[in-house]
């Protein structure tokens, strides 16, 4: 490893866990012991999983917890070096070259080379930023599935050695091992060598507990037994054969909206009434009004 | 870092263990997962999980494959009230194979089987987990009758134990209670919230005593032995013809997720393909912003069009599942073609398009592909050559130059005539013939497998036993 080694960041897997508590993310044992880990082996993490199950969310809280600066690469098709990385900001060396030819005493060049490859025309991008930053920083590559395979390879550089090398300036290295959550909604299988990189770290729904405690954290003024009853609503819609399972994301949606509409306690009628803010597919939900209308088996 | 410590050799075959499972775990993961250890006690049983689990398994459908490993080789116990870890353990780790005499199990020896029944009824009532792990673990000691070296996997212990259980017994008795607080009735959400609840609560003490059973195998047989009688294949690699019914379900929970990343990958392919020729405008256009230079050149991209599919497929008997399999993958990624047809025969053939169209639910239609398809013509015997000859009569003139033909099956035709010319005739008209057989490759053509016949005239034969397989050859069709 290049950087140095710097202070650890966490005492201990409770402290994660109730740090990230304290920030209103709700982790349990197994996902405070990879951001744990993390920061011991000073290892990226990759996390993957359904959507909405608070994958950014979990980089954006660690920051939070670290008093880091979040830096954010959002990933897309077509994504390249120029965005991921850095940019010669060309608009700019082009009038310097125009000011440097009009001088009386021609530069030559070389000399113009080493001019407009320099730091003042360089645009950094979030990988080196994340690299170049002395303050404390936790970098987000979020959605890296979407990038092609090939785009991967700007990556592997950063994960494994933490520098970026810049062939017109030599390599940058990190001063400080930086945080790095990539995530992944596994719409492509991403390649073993990223893979090989980094900690994985696989985020299912939450339990029954777990869940409950999210939207006791993120919903204000929901009472703790409308809370508890939401939660076990949607693990019974989980338990189905579902197109697209509800996410937290939506349970949460869910919960505002029947706080908004005055529920105490959720009846049937009322369920099924709000089921499409649950689920998305028309089929599901035909499917769960039906089942949670009809006794169970 | 100490390589004679006796977790770094348990390390070691667990690890060993994974590979032989056929987990990918390379070099550098092996490291880590020893570094790991390092810093997380294996008494935080679920962070210590989880650090084995980043470092090692790196795609969750190998998550199961995983734990199951994980529970042989780390199958620690947590304590029950009032016993320490160091009485469990016995310094090497390992639970005694007979517990008679612990101190856990011998305060409930004594009960009747009434009492028995009634501390676990109450236990599951107020959902008190401590008391729910002593009772698997007398549970196991009064019924499963383990005896040292008995050569009978986990299965048949589980099963003596449940029986005695009678847990469906409980699970009424719990809902009774249920209804009688609730003053008398509840309604249908409750009901299914309440079930819900104690099924979960069930299925945790199933999993409790499932879990001691193999912690008294891994006792008496050692855990190389015991990882060895669990090995399953991964999800990818379970047999079409002979997945079990658990790994049926499991396959059609995979289907969705699976089909969903082949249609993202699919329309991407088809978006940014191969780079056409030159874009000469556009590269001119971009060229203003370098002075006039065409620094950067851009290229037209194809938009290949999407393939119309037909697939014929073999219902009968032991290539039924994988036909269903099949059907499920292409309709769930249907979007990614311009039409899907389908076909099921025995000896008789039926178009089941109509089953598929104006619903989103695969898994019915294929539910009704299987019961209400005309596909017995004689004897309900396979014949592909009366089958492809009803379809060359009613369908051939639908068969264009934009369609790919699958064929599935296992091409084994009771002797009757082939019907090659068929196929030939299908390859001149169609775009592709392809044929999928979900046996393995050592069967074809032996006793009245004919699949060469046919073979000759495609465009290609795979063999397509499993998920990966199949995966595989859809993702070359979009
Ligand atoms: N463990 C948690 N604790 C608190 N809130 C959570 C937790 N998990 C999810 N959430 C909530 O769910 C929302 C969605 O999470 P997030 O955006 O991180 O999902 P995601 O996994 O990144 O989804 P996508 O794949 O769609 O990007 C968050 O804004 C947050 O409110
Ligand atoms: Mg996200």
């Amino acid at each position: 490893m290049t950087a140095t080694n710097a202070e650890a960041r966490f005492e201990s897997v409770p402290a994660v866990r109730q740090g990230l508590a304290d920030v209103k993310y709700l982790a349990d044992e197994g996902i405070a012991g990879v951001v744990y880990l993390a920061d011991r082996l000073q290892k990226p993490v990759l996390v993957e999983g359904p959507a909405g199950t608070g994958k950014t969310e979990l980089a954006k809280s660690v920051a939070q917890l670290t008093g880091s600066r979040l830096i954010r690469l959002q990933c897309y098709e077509g994504l390249d070096e120029s965005k991921a990385l850095y940019e010669w900001n060309y608009k700019k060396q082009l009038l310097r070259i125009q000011v440097e030819r009009n001088d009386e005493d021609n530069a030559t060049w070389t000399e113009i080379e080493e001019d407009i490859f320099a730091e003042p025309f360089l645009l950094t991008r979030p990988l080196l930023e994340a690299i170049r930053a002395t303050d404390p920083v936790v970098l987000l590559i979020d959605e890296v599935d979407r990038v092609e395979v090939e785009t991967e390879a700007l990556l592997l550089e950063v994960l494994s050695d933490y520098q970026v090398s810049i062939p017109e300036l030599g390599t940058v290295r990190a001063t400080q091992v930086p945080l790095v959550f990539l995530t992944s909604n596994n719409t492509r299988e991403l390649s073993e060598a990223l893979k090989r990189r980094c900690l994985y770290l696989h985020l299912d729904y939450p339990d029954l507990e777990r869940e409950k405690e999210i939207i006791l954290a993120r919903v204000p003024d929901i009472t703790d037994s409308l809370a508890d009853q939401i939660a076990r609503v949607v693990r019974s819609i989980r338990q189905l054969e579902l197109k697209k399972a509800p996410s937290v994301s939506e349970t949460l949606d869910w919960a505002r909206t029947l706080l908004l509409l005055g529920a105490k306690e959720i009846d049937e009628a009322q369920a099924t009434e709000t089921l499409h803010i649950l689920l998305k597919y028309q089929s599901d939900i035909e499917k769960a009004a039906k089942e949670l209308s009809a006794a169970a088996s | 870092m100490t390589t004679t410590s006796p977790m770094l050799d348990v390390l070691e075959g667990f690890i060993q263990e994974l590979r032989t499972a056929g987990l990918p775990v390379s070099l550098t993961e092996n490291l880590d997962a020893m570094e790991a250890v390092q810093h997380i006690p294996m008494e935080d049983r679920e962070a210590f999980k989880y650090a084995l689990a980043a470092t090692l398994v790196k795609s969750h459908s190998h998550w199961k494959a995983f734990e199951t490993v994980f529970e042989v080789y780390f199958s620690l116990r947590r304590p029950a009230p009032g016993e320490s870890l160091d009485e469990l353990d016995e310094g090497d780790g390992n639970v005694r194979f007979d517990e008679s005499g612990s101190a856990a199990g011998g305060a409930m020896d004594s009960l009747s089987p009434e009492e028995l029944a009634e501390m676990l009824y109450r236990a599951l009532l107020n959902a008190d987990e401590a008391t729910m792990q002593a009772l698997a673990r007398q549970a196991v000691t009064r019924f499963a009758g383990m005896e040292p070296g008995r050569p009978v996997g986990g299965t048949y212990y589980l099963y003596r134990t449940l029986r005695n259980l009678d847990l469906d017994g409980v699970l009424e008795r719990l809902m009774d209670t249920s209804r009688e607080q609730a003053g008398g009735e509840l309604t249908s959400l409750e009901e299914r919230l309440e079930t819900d609840e104690y099924q979960d609560r069930i299925a945790k003490l199933r999993q409790e005593i499932e879990a001691e059973i193999r912690r008294r195998l891994v006792a008496d047989r050692g855990p190389e032995a015991m990882a060895r009688t669990l090995r399953k294949p991964l999800p990818e690699d379970v047999d079409f013809m002979h997945a079990s019914r658990d790994e049926m379900a499991m396959l059609r929970r995979t289907i969705q997720p699976l089909a969903r990343k082949l249609a993202v990958r699919l329309a991407r392919k088809r978006r940014h393909g191969r780079k056409g020729p030159l874009d000469f405008r556009n590269t001119m256009r971009h060229s203003l912003s370098y002075g006039g230079v065409p620094a950067e050149p851009k290229f037209r991209y194809p938009r290949p069009a999407k393939p119309e599919i037909m697939v014929v497929a073999d219902i009968s008997g032991s290539v039924a599942a994988f036909a269903r399999f099949t059907l499920m993958f292409v309709y769930a990624i249907s979007s990614q073609f311009s039409k899907v047809r389908a076909f099921v025969f025995i000896d008789g053939i039926d178009e089941v398009t109509r089953f598929f169209e104006g619903t989103e639910d695969v898994n019915q239609a294929v539910h009704r592909v299987n019961t209400e398809a005309d596909v017995i013509w004689v004897d309900g015997h396979s014949d592909y050559g009366h089958a492809f000859q009803v379809f060359w009569e009613k369908f051939a003139s639908e068969v264009g130059p934009k369609t790919s033909v699958i064929l599935l099956g296992d091409a084994r035709n009771n002797y009757h005539s082939s019907q090659a010319w068929i196929v030939k005739e299908l390859r001149q008209r169609a775009r592709h013939v392809y044929w999928l057989n979900p046996e393995p490759r050592s069967y074809w053509d032996t006793g009245d497998s004919i699949v060469s016949e046919y073979g000759v005239h495609c465009d290609g034969v795979f063999e397509c036993r499993n998920l990966r397989q199949l995966e595989r050859f859809v993702e070359q069709l979009g």
